[in-house]
């Protein structure tokens, strides 16, 4: 398929390795945007900016993690941003017809993970093409939300179910605490544990990974539900932080995602990349967007701007890959 | 036949069933459940709603036939349906806003082609990346607008006839005879089913399978291009939200229709009979009331199915 060729099992990968170069360069891009932006515009620096930029990337990190791993294995999930849409709204009525934050947060989590489950097992036991059937996901998804919405808006949630998006805890968001608790453990899941790095060799070579033993079928089914119960993380932070629920609010959210994880340093081809550089893929995206949104451009030229990024990050990826050979 | 030396090529008469099926079930499930369907009124509405999907569905199996995929189509048919309203509203030309139409169009498939084939990035994200940069463009130049006001030279194409057959079934038909020859009884068409099939034999060859890649690309633009035209007809003005989505009912077609996505053999008539396979689906569940949410669905069922089978017929 492709003219890279990969290690035979990809070796473990340790933080300080090769890896770490990469990460090193696109946080120097982060700081260099965030030099740029301080020069540009000066409300860039202000504290409640730089809250809002962390709490903006927070909510792109926890869909771009999941799908992180699912990119890992040479996989792709375009259904997260729907999967988003329909967790929220059906969390929110929970919240709304229960009265109970705790039983909406679970079955958010629960729907993700089940459409994250089934993206698993149609590229596994049905063997379609996980770009493809995720994207006809995306649409079955998108079908269900707005019928169960019928143009509904949810709206008004317990007030300390909204602290969960727009809390604040020793002067920081409270979505910024849990970016650092999901980018631990998926740092820590994905480096120090047999099944992450059996993840890694999956993405690496799959007859390889299978011929030494690893169950691929049941990796992958574990990838796609984890990418889904993230989705489902995702939109309660979106639910709680902005109240409301409606059918749309998924279709602006994959592309950033997929952005993030590519920015991130994520191989397409699977193998390559870290958790870690997609909190990074996160946080530049965020960065230009915001930038973006201080020096006053129209957020029309976001889906553009995230149009070209997406590709240049893929671009700069094949050169640098193509030189380490 | 030339391409049976390239490429084995199954006999079609084999698939007939699939999507035959697919469509004659579909045309009685909605006889009987849905009042009104059968009507001759109704079902030449089906024709001409089906008409800007083939557009670009029948492009798409070329596509689809080189292992490729273009997601941006539905967003690039929206960025040109507003080309067309935007310069024949200023111009009052209708030929000039098809011209703006194919040449915006075009550049988007060039550059989906020159990604795909020169640069090496998989296609769907390659045109996922496109696919945003259209949408953003649409929002730009309209900025967020509708575009009305366009000139009757325009919005009469949807509605004229000639010889008592709409306009735009001519040009669907007019379509499918181009397409039909180019693939089946030129060289180019030939290479394509070598591009799916076998990219290494076209190296042989002597010849560039980068810029055959490219040139697929770029026909499934220009036809996004006219496509755009139909659209701003139909619509009388052009929406910055107008074409979002239909990519995936062409996906859709292509896939009930037959055309596999592994393995380079594709084919047209399926394509046109999932093009009226989707189009009587959205239309039946349409005239049972049932709101365009659940079209989106279960079109995207249909797909999954298609695929599930195409799995299993591959393996067999």
């Amino acid at each position: 398929m492709t003219d890279i060729t990969k290690d035979a099992i990809a070796p473990p990968r340790s933080f300080l390795s090769q890896d770490a170069i990469q990460v090193f360069y696109r946080l120097l891009a982060a700081l260099l945007i965030c030099a740029v932006l301080a020069v540009l515009s000066d409300s860039f620096l202000s504290l409640g900016n730089i809250l809002n930029v962390l709490r903006q990337a927070s909510l792109t990190f926890f869909i771009a993690s999941g799908l992180t791993l699912v990119v890992l294995t040479a996989g792709l999930d375009l259904s997260v941003g729907a999967n988003v849409a329909l967790s929220a709204c059906i969390a929110g009525t929970v919240i709304h017809t229960t009265g109970s934050p705790a039983l909406g947060i679970l079955t958010g989590l629960a729907c993700g993970g089940i459409v994250g489950l089934l993206n698993g097992i149609m590229v596994t036991a049905l063997r379609i093409p996980s770009f493809i059937a995720t994207y006809g996901m995306l649409w079955v998804l998108n079908g269900l939300t707005y019928w169960y919405m019928a143009g509904e808006t949810l709206h008004g949630f317990p007030a300390g179910f909204r602290q969960i998006g727009s809390g604040y805890l020793f002067g920081l968001p409270i979505p910024v605490y849990l970016l650092l608790v999901f980018l631990g453990i998926g740092t820590f899941f994905a480096q120090r544990t047999v099944w992450g790095q059996e993840i890694y060799a999956i993405g690496a070579n799959p007859v390889a990974a299978r011929l030494s033993g690893i169950p691929v079928a049941r990796r992958l089914l574990l990838v796609y539900a984890v990418s889904g119960t993230m989705a489902g993380l995702a939109s309660i932070i979106f639910l709680s932080r902005l109240n409301s629920a409606e059918a749309d609010i998924g279709e602006s959210l994959t592309l950033p995602a997929i952005a993030a994880v590519l920015i991130g340093g994520t191989s397409l081809f699977g193998g390559v990349g870290t958790v870690f550089g997609t909190f990074i893929g996160a946080l530049i995206l965020t960065l230009v967007l915001n930038g973006m949104n201080l020096l006053s451009v129209s957020a029309n030229w976001q889906p553009l701007v995230t149009g070209v990024i997406v590709i240049l990050a893929v671009w700069l990826d094949m050169k640098t890959r193509r030189r380490a050979q | 036949m030339r391409e049976a030396a390239i490429v084995a090529q199954p006999n079609p008469l084999q698939r007939i069933p699939g999507v035959a099926m697919v469509l004659v079930l579909l045309i009685a499930l909605f006889s009987v459940i849905a009042p009104g369907f059968l009507s001759v009124a109704n079902l030449s509405n089906v024709l001409v709603q089906s008409t800007i999907l083939t557009m670009l569905a029948l492009p798409m199996t070329l596509i689809i036939m080189t292992e490729g995929l273009d997601l941006s189509m539905g967003a690039v048919l929206t960025l040109t349906s507003l080309c067309v309203a935007i310069v024949s509203l200023a111009t009052k030309s209708m030929l000039l806003g098809l011209g703006a139409g194919l040449l915006v169009g075009t550049a988007f498939g060039l550059a989906n082609g020159w990604l795909v084939a020169i640069v090496g990035i998989p296609p769907f994200v390659a045109t996922l990346g496109t696919l945003g940069m259209a949408q953003g463009l649409s929002l730009i130049v309209s900025d967020g607008q509708s575009v009305v006001g366009i000139p009757h030279s325009v919005r009469d194409i949807y509605s004229a006839t000639l010889l008592r057959v709409p306009v735009p079934i001519v040009m669907a038909l007019v379509t499918y005879a181009v397409f039909h020859v180019l693939l089946y009884h030129t060289r180019f068409g030939t290479y394509i089913f070598a591009l799916g099939g076998n990219r290494e034999a076209l190296r042989y060859a002597g010849l560039s399978p980068n810029r055959l890649l490219i040139a697929v690309y770029a026909i499934g633009g220009a036809m996004a291009g006219i496509a755009g035209l139909l659209m701003t007809a139909r619509m009388n003005s052009g929406h910055p939200t107008a074409g979002l989505g239909l990519e995936f009912d062409a996906i859709a077609a292509v896939a009930v229709g037959g055309t596999s996505f592994e393995r380079g053999n594709g084919w047209l008539l399926g394509t046109l009979l999932g093009v009226l396979s989707v189009g009587v689906l959205r239309n039946g569940l349409n005239l049972i009331s049932l709101p365009s949410s659940v079209q989106v669905a279960s079109v995207g069922v249909l797909v999954i199915v298609a695929l599930f089978l195409d799995g299993l017929r591959s393996r067999a």
